[in-house]
């Protein structure tokens, strides 16, 4: 086992207790910054408001230098979440969702909103109160209200999203936003361990959850050999997710990192999913491929940049994504982290060979 | 061309899994072209007459995608049963009772759940492929494999049958028409003055997605899709002008794009001159790779070639002989002129 082993769990806590819905990554993009400005050769903020990070291979003979892959490693800073968009008074306002949330996981749930996390409820209406029919509905986004209980200053267009928590429970992880700042802080790890055959080249994305659209840009800007999306993806892993045996699990907690093959965002290259697993099966680090279905990561966006990309997608798998709170394994973690480092270090300009 | 064409479409090689159909075109074009290269995404893009530098020549792109719709493996069920998704617009209509192949060489077939409606098409998540397996361990195929429908060629004379015409008839014509095109050495009065770049696409089912990174590599002045589209002239069937063995259809506009009407009227008036029988291409659905290249950089002028082909995207997909004749004709003629927009 490489000696990256250990996932760093304050920094975690940290990233994930921090708000940065998509379109306003700031409180997430000054922590990264602030804990690879030591280790990066090159630090850039993008027009999108992305935090490209290079960190050159230390290889320095001048045929070492033309050898060395550019690898992208991108994961994305943003969160989904709420806009406010009408102010009915009395402290409640109208809200839009940003990113892809299901209305039925925002009743009764404490949010935050604003740059000061002005904490706020998605409340609504108590069960004394309601008849045998409305029981049976999901209520609407458009009647539902958040409701700031007259305390702060809120504006129209202000961001919020679940209230910042974060747990251990056992082998376990609790956060709202596991998705994706298990994939920052594996980003953080791997720049402040880089290996020296390659030159590094991280990207601390911005709004993938309303399209991958901050990775597409960073593709540009770094035109790599190939990239990787580091990301978290669900797990839908009860066993009786589905009559008889769950033949549509996604992935399942505890297996290891999940490797993809195709999302709608993309089909990853065969020669990278392939060097991935080789890669797991030789160092004994566990792994599972995710199911091919739907859903897209960075990946997707960065594959058609420029002149095109190879790409490959790896995940953290979890629980209840898009939530106010979701779940996910510490060994999971540790063992996408373990997985990615040791890829990186194997990594020749072979593996790109067809 | 029948025997080409047949070579081609014998081949499995879904989207994002093109190794062995670009193996067997570069194989085809070798002597062909000045020089061959295959890009990041897989893209195999030959070149010719790349120093031509004549006064007027164009830097003219020409693209056919080589990949076919398939099958990827989602699950195999503890007695071996294997569950997928599509790879690329699969029609479930299609799917029961029909055969697969998977890259690997396993074989299956495909059947369904108990349905509480037999009449109904069930959806790809209620399907199932048997591989002959009775157990996840026996089962030849895993998790992420792909497979592509397998049905034989069929030559009904004037008129071909097979899997995966689109648009492995689209790599054909090109293949033909750069056999025609002669090379800038041995180039003689009247023969091709611009520099072309025969590309034969990656992941075009998918979203058109090899296609524009291509294009960026490239930067072409103007660019074709050759493709195949479907007509309207089966019984009870579609509304639309393009008919089998009325000759290539030249795209206006489809689902995905609006050709530039500076490339349509070239490709017109170049049919025309040449005495090449066209139609003219209106679809309401689907699109080609052209729509892809059209927004590439700071925009390209693009247009499109359609060859009219009859149940697109089923298993036995059919053409007619002379619309093949008459596309090579017509692609071979248009890099042949001076292109002026």
């Amino acid at each position: 086992m490489p000696a990256i082993a250990n996932p760093p769990l304050k920094l975690l806590e940290k990233l994930c207790r921090a708000v940065s819905v998509s379109g306003d990554e700031n409180e997430v993009r000054k922590i990264v910054l602030n804990e690879i400005k030591d280790y990066a050769d090159e630090t850039k903020v993008d027009a999108l408001g992305n935090l490209l990070v290079t960190r050159c291979g230390t290889e320095r003979s001048r045929s070492a230098a033309a050898k060395r892959l550019r690898v992208m490693l991108a994961a994305h800073m943003d969160e989904v979440g709420f806009m406010l968009v009408a102010d009915d008074g009395d402290g409640l306002f109208e809200f839009a969702t940003i990113g892809g949330i299901d209305p039925r996981n925002l009743v009764g749930k404490q949010v935050v909103v604003g740059r000061e996390h002005m904490p706020g409820v998605i409340g609504a209406k108590p069960i004394h109160l309601m008849g045998g029919d409305e029981r049976q509905h999901a209520i609407s986004v458009d009647s539902l209200r958040i409701d700031l209980g007259l305390g702060g200053k809120a504006k129209i267009g202000d961001r919020g999203t679940f209230a910042p928590n974060f747990r251990r429970a056992g082998p376990s992880l609790m956060s709202k936003s596991i998705d994706n700042r298990i994939g920052v802080a594996t980003l953080i790890e791997l720049v402040k361990s880089a290996p020296s055959n390659i030159d590094l080249l991280a990207a601390f994305t911005a709004q993938e959850e309303v399209g991958l659209r901050g990775a597409k840009v960073a593709a540009h800007y770094f035109h790599p050999d190939l990239a990787i999306a580091v990301d978290a993806t669900p797990a839908n892993d009860f066993p009786m997710q589905t009559e008889g045996e769950n033949t549509f699990y996604n992935t399942k907690l505890g297996l290891g990192p999940a490797i993809y093959v195709a999302n709608s965002s993309t089909i990853d290259d065969p020669r990278l999913v392939r060097f991935l697993q080789e890669t797991a099966e030789k160092e004994k680090i566990p792994y599972q491929i995710r199911q091919p279905g739907g859903g897209g990561t960075d990946a997707g966006a960065i594959q058609r940049a420029v002149s095109g990309v190879p790409v490959v997608s790896v995940s953290v798998p979890h629980r209840y994504t898009h939530t106010a709170m979701s779940l996910s394994r510490m060994d999971d973690w540790k063992n996408t982290l373990v997985l990615l480092h040791t890829a990186l270090k194997g990594m020749t300009p072979e593996i790109l060979k067809r | 061309m029948k025997a080409l064409i047949e070579k081609l479409t014998n081949v499995f090689s879904p989207s994002g899994f093109e190794d062995a159909i670009r193996d067997v075109i570069r194989k085809e074009i070798k002597g062909f072209a000045d020089e061959i290269r295959v890009d990041a995404l897989g893209n195999l893009i030959a070149h010719k007459n790349p120093s031509a530098g004549a006064k007027g020549a164009k830097r003219v792109m020409v693209a056919a995608h080589m990949d076919e719709i398939g099958l990827m493996v989602t699950h195999v069920d503890e007695n071996g049963f294997v569950r997928f998704s599509n790879v690329g617009g699969v029609f479930g209509r299609y799917a029961p009772s029909g055969r697969v192949r998977f890259t690997n060489g396993a074989a299956g077939v495909i059947n369904n759940e108990l349905l509480s409606n037999f009449r109904e098409t069930p959806p790809l998540d209620k399907m199932f492929i048997d591989v002959g397996a009775t157990s996840q361990k026996d089962c030849p195929v895993k998790l992420g494999d792909v497979a592509a429908f397998e049905r034989p060629f069929l030559d009904l004379g004037k008129r071909v049958v097979a899997k995966s015409l689109d648009d492995r008839l689209g790599v054909a014509v090109l293949i033909e028409t750069m056999r025609r095109l002669k090379s800038r050495s041995e180039r003689v009065e009247g023969a091709a003055p611009n520099e072309v770049y025969f590309v034969f696409t990656a992941q075009e089912e998918v979203g058109t997605r090899g296609a524009g990174p291509a294009a960026y590599g490239i930067d072409p002045d103007v660019a074709i899709a050759v493709d195949v589209t479907p007509t309207g002239d089966t019984p009870m069937g579609r509304k639309m002008e393009v008919a089998l063995g009325g000759g290539p259809a030249i795209k206006i506009k489809d689902q995905g794009m609006l050709a530039d009407p500076r490339v349509v009227s070239w490709m017109a008036k170049t049919a025309e001159r040449s005495k090449i029988p066209y139609q003219r291409e209106v679809l309401i659905m689907g699109s080609t790779d052209a729509r892809a290249i059209q927004v590439t950089r700071a925009g390209i002028a693009a247009g499109g070639i359609s060859i009219p082909a009859r149940y697109v995207h089923s298993p036995s997909e059919m053409v007619d002989m002379d619309d093949v004749e008459n596309s090579v004709r017509l692609l071979a003629a248009l890099l042949n002129s001076k292109v002026s927009l």
